[in-house]
């Protein structure tokens, strides 16, 4: 039983050491901000989820294991809002992500073709539009 | 040991997060490394109170959690508005597609 709960614990830490080395090289090789935020969410997610795993298969279960659960629930919550928080924020100051096609995020910035794209869904119930943007 | 290994791995990556928010072209790059590091000290710091058998060390990563969450979104709010006191009125972001 000592042997099993140790073979669990080294392979959970293992992995979740692996997830963290690679979020780190992510975040230092890849090209631009939007791209670095996807390596930094697998650190946010596997590393420290595996990491506190692991930590709660070496400690048994005792208030040591609650106290895990607790900073695994809150890095669970927090690292989504402040990486969404990050986005919004870079999106918001003028930066756009490299997209393969070499279109823009930004479909309703333009007044005339925002119009068209958005308008035919919501904006105008039908029969208004004579045809224009068919 | 695989203990030690875990936290050699944090502090590895802790080192290429410092490289990337001295080296990061924009000022988002250095948010999100700095979100990053602020995650592994938090996990850091529950590895090192394993490794020295001292499990309050749990209460300062819980601590520390929350502290780095409420730093970035200050240093995101004060960088997007240049004012952290603002209010949250929605005026330009509606035409923006989420």
């Amino acid at each position: 039983m000592d042997l099993v709960m140790s073979l669990v614990s080294g392979t959970l830490l293992v992995a979740g050491a692996f997830f963290n080395l690679v979020a780190g090289i992510g975040v230092l090789r890849l090209p631009d901000v939007f791209t670095r935020m996807h390596a930094a969410g697998i650190k946010d997610t596997m590393g420290s989820a595996l990491t506190l795993a692991g930590l709660m298969v070496v400690s048994g279960f005792s208030l040591v294991t609650v106290k895990l659960l607790i900073i695994w629930g809150l890095l669970w919550l927090t690292c989504a809002v402040a990486t969404h928080a990050v986005a919004r924020a870079a999106l918001r100051g003028g930066l756009e992500p490299i997209l393969a096609e070499g279109g823009s995020v930004r479909m309703a910035s333009g007044a005339a073709g925002g119009a068209a794209a958005t308008g035919g869904s919501e904006g105008r119930p039908g029969g208004v539009d004579p045809g224009g943007a068919r | 040991m695989t203990v030690a290994l875990s936290a050699a791995a944090i502090l590895v990556t802790m080192t290429m997060a410092i490289v990337r928010a001295l080296r990061g072209p924009t000022v988002y790059d250095r948010v999100l490394a700095g979100n990053m590091f602020g995650t592994a000290t938090v996990l850091l710091i529950a590895v090192i109170g394993f490794l020295t058998e001292r499990p309050d060390f749990l209460d300062l990563a819980l601590l520390y959690a929350l502290l780095s969450f409420i730093g970035t979104i200050a240093v995101l709010k004060y960088v997007s508005y240049r004012d952290l006191g603002k209010g949250g009125e929605q005026t330009e972001e509606k035409k923006w597609i989420w």
